[in-house]
């Protein structure tokens, strides 16, 4: 039985938790955020020059090879620490190309996303694939919203037929910003005009937003933990009727709560990052990582705002990143009911089989 | 991270199966737990189990091999429990015996002690009971009133405990009294083995909510117990019944029952409307978030075995286990008894579906959220011990138990 992250990758979070302190303790973001400045991109090339952005990209192409559960666990730092970067989208395009692209695919773009000097991003949109189809090579159709289409070079498209690389600098691609509720991150609607596109060699979109789900489960529970970890400091240093209010048990049974599903959430993640290298368990258990992060983050959050009072409704208590994270990362990638359906009707499968 | 076993547990776990295999037929599917009471013949099956266990060293896995043991590992005994689950073997009436009591004699007792009570319990010849709860003393254990007075070379005790599972046919209980009532409240405690058949005990059977009886109320008149009884120090009975309630955290574990299989399966035969109810969304949502926190917790579990296998301590994702699947345990009960319409309400394992495993959950879940520590005693636990979170304010901090205010239950 070895079910917990190897040593080496266990000794690296400390070095990628002292790196994200360090650039961006709390209130760092939330100053960033007021500034506008939305890309930090001093902090993206430090990044690359560590290797983060290429973590789980072979060294053939450019990365440095340590595998899923080094980047799950920079995910999960990421999460919590929210820099002004776009980690997830670019890595996220990273993954559907080393999933799913062709070896020529991979040596074209990887190297680039691995050091980043290219962004990628991905366009799964809502409802999923259905809206975009392709004629002889070229996409027509729009994608909404699209995280950090405004900063990234190129996408991966989610099409009826499959995946798409498209470069965003092409003709018969238009950007437009739109506000979202995540303000560290921007969005935007993509329209494609029959824009020139490359298919990815396999996966559709329900595959590669299998992969992208267990990542964003460890980008969740990050971000539920972070929530916990200040509702708890918190707790411990506001004093009311005389004693801590993390004293109380109205407070002390909330906490627990988030506690709980925060463990369960944790779980069920690294069970997905076990199956993104055995394919016929993954998507009952991106599925479980999905809704067990997006139900933790969500609880997280909104406890956070309310153990701070009044004060966690202020700019800034910082409160509201966690919160607006939280459920703009329990759509972006398919709401609940999408994940529910699909967790069912594979376990159903499953037996019928 | 793999979830293969080591080839030393897995030669481990083929022995134990060759050893299941030989004694036991393996469970059948959705079979209703037992929530009737304990009969003689259930306690006799037991106990043969327990010997049969014992003969071939699957009893005592972490037991040291002096008192029958295997001197196991901790992955042994989870891959064992693990096994043994798949059979029909009877409901056990050893967890408070084996599991607990007699782990915390081998911390604490005397040489004469630890000849003479080990053995026998391991064998399956002598059943154990827990004397802990009274009336007034529950979660707050370390208020309980149960009275010894030193006497010669007696104790002489006056009181009640309440709730004892099994006392009705143990042998042995273990008692935690007040000696000192002048002291502290943690301070006063003193520990002591039991024979359950000594004059001035009554035990008087409580009926539970499924009208069954399973536990009892204990009542002690003038009982008296000679001092070689006594299990640790004079005022140290405290620090013994919390090792044997760490030992209760270990064993009870998780909760038995209907689980995820158990009510999808029910939501695949069940038709709403002409469909089955698993294609209705309404129902999707609740498999969907059991499945997540069934899993959860499994994987919550493989976690902690995974730090027991590398030899460390299992951390703090231990805790959640019991507080988690006791209420799914309730929800899913009352859920099931509510997909069958109608028939939800009928409790005739012939008629109602999966012989009643609903109906009959239903009517134990609640022990599990009560028993071996409360929901919101848990909860607790985890804001204090995990989380860091400052204890609750009380009022009998500093008091001497005599002076500690009570209520009038
Ligand atoms: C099936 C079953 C078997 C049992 N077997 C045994 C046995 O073999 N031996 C034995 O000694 N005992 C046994 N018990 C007793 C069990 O340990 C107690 O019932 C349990 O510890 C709760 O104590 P209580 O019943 O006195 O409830 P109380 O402690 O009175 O609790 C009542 C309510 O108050 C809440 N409460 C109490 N304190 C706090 C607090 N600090 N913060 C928040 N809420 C609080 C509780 O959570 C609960 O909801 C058994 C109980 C059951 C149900």
């Amino acid at each position: 039985m070895n079910f917990d992250f190897s040593e080496d990758v266990k000794t690296m979070r400390e070095e990628v938790r002292r790196v994200l302190r360090d650039r961006y303790p709390r209130g760092e973001v939330r100053r960033a955020v007021d500034a506008g400045a939305r890309f930090d991109r001093d902090f993206w090339r430090l990044l690359g020059d560590m290797g983060w952005l290429g973590v789980a990209v072979p060294e053939r192409f450019g990365g440095a090879e340590l595998g899923h559960e080094a980047l799950c666990m920079i995910v999960e730092e990421v999460g919590a620490a929210l820099p002004p970067v776009p980690f997830m989208a670019s890595v996220g395009a990273a993954e559907a190309l080393l999933a799913f692209g062709s070896e020529a695919q991979c040596a074209r773009w990887l190297p680039g996303l691995a050091c980043g000097e290219t962004i990628g991003c991905v366009a799964p949109g809502e409802p999923l694939a259905s809206s975009i189809a392709a004629t002889g090579g070229r996409l027509t159709g729009e994608k909404l919203p699209v995280i950090d289409g405004d900063i990234a070079d190129i996408a991966v498209v989610m099409a009826t037929d499959g995946l798409y690389l498209v470069e965003l600098t092409a003709p018969g691609v238009e950007r437009r910003a739109i506000e979202t509720l995540d303000l560290v991150r921007s969005g935007i609607r993509l329209t494609l005009e029959d824009a020139p596109a490359e298919k990815l060699a396999g996966g559709d979109a329900a595959q590669l937003l299998d992969r992208l789900a267990v990542l964003a489960a460890f980008e969740a529970v990050g971000g539920a933990q972070a929530a916990l970890d200040m509702a708890v400091g918190y707790a411990q240093e506001r004093y009311a009727f005389g004693r801590p209010i993390g004293s109380f048990q109205a407070i002390k049974h909330k906490l627990a709560d988030v506690y709980v599903a925060t463990e369960l959430a944790r779980s069920n993640a690294y069970y997905g990052a076990w199956a993104l290298a055995h394919e016929a368990a993954l998507p009952v258990a991106a599925a479980a990582a999905r809704l067990g992060a997006s139900e933790a983050f969500t609880l997280a959050a909104k406890e956070n705002i309310q153990v701070h009072g009044g004060m966690g409704f202020t700019w800034e208590s910082d409160c509201h990143l966690y919160y607006r994270r939280a459920r703009a990362l329990a759509v972006d990638l398919g709401a609940g009911w999408y994940w529910r359906d699909r967790l069912v009707e594979q376990l159903d499968r499953a037996e019928a089989a | 991270m793999d979830f293969g076993d080591t080839p030393a547990e897995a030669a481990f776990r083929a022995e134990a199966r060759a050893f299941l295999d030989a004694h036991m037929p393996l469970k059948e599917a959705h079979r209703a737990h037992v929530s009737r009471a304990m009969t003689p013949e259930d306690v006799a099956a037991s106990k043969a189990w327990q010997r049969k266990k014992a003969e071939h060293g699957f009893a005592g896995i972490l037991w040291p091999t002096a008192y029958g043991g295997r001197d196991g590992t901790q992955m042994q005994h989870i891959i064992f429990a693990q096994e043994e689950e798949r059979y029909a073997v009877p409901t056990t009436v050893f967890n408070q015996g084996v599991g607990m009591a007699m782990p915390t004699v081998m911390a604490f007792g005397t040489p004469e002690q630890l000849a003479r009570y080990p053995r026998p319990a391991l064998f399956g010849d002598e059943v154990w009971c827990q004397l802990f709860s009274e009336p007034a003393a529950g979660s707050d254990l370390a208020g309980l009133r149960t009275r010894a007075v030193r006497d010669g070379d007696d104790w002489v005790v006056n009181g009640q405990k309440i709730w004892t599972s099994y006392a009705h046919f143990a042998d042995f209980g273990m008692l935690v009294v007040r000696t000192d009532p002048s002291v502290a409240k943690h301070a006063g405690l003193t520990f002591f083995i039991v024979d359950m058949k000594t004059p001035g005990i009554e035990i008087r059977p409580i009926r539970q909510i499924s009208g069954a009886s399973n536990f009892s109320e204990v009542f002690f008149t003038d009982v008296r117990l000679p001092d070689r009884q006594r299990l640790g120090a004079v005022g140290e009975g405290w620090k013994v019944a919390l090792t044997m309630l760490a030992n209760e955290r270990f064993t009870v574990g998780r909760a038995e029952g209907p689980d995820f299989d158990e009510i999808f399966a029910l939501a695949k035969a069940v038709r709403i409307d002409g469909r089955r109810a698993v294609d209705d969304s309404a129902v999707r949502e609740r498999l969907a978030a059991w499945y997540v926190r069934t899993a959860g917790l499994k994987y919550a579990r493989l976690r902690s075995q995974t730090a027991l296998s590398r030899g460390k301590a299992p951390g703090p994702e231990n805790s959640i286990g019991k507080l988690v699947s006791a209420s799914k345990l309730q929800d899913i009960a009352t859920f099931g008894i509510d997909l069958a319409g109608t028939a939800g309400a009928i409790t005739d394992p012939e008629i109602a579906a999966m012989h009643g495993l609903f109906q009959q959950a239903l009517l134990y879940a609640p022990s599990k959220r009560i028993a071996g520590g409360t929901d919101e005693v848990l909860r607790n636990i985890i804001a204090e011990r995990v989380l860091g979170l400052p204890a609750d304010a009380r009022a009998d901090k500093g008091l001497a138990f005599n002076q500690i205010p009570t209520g009038a239950r």
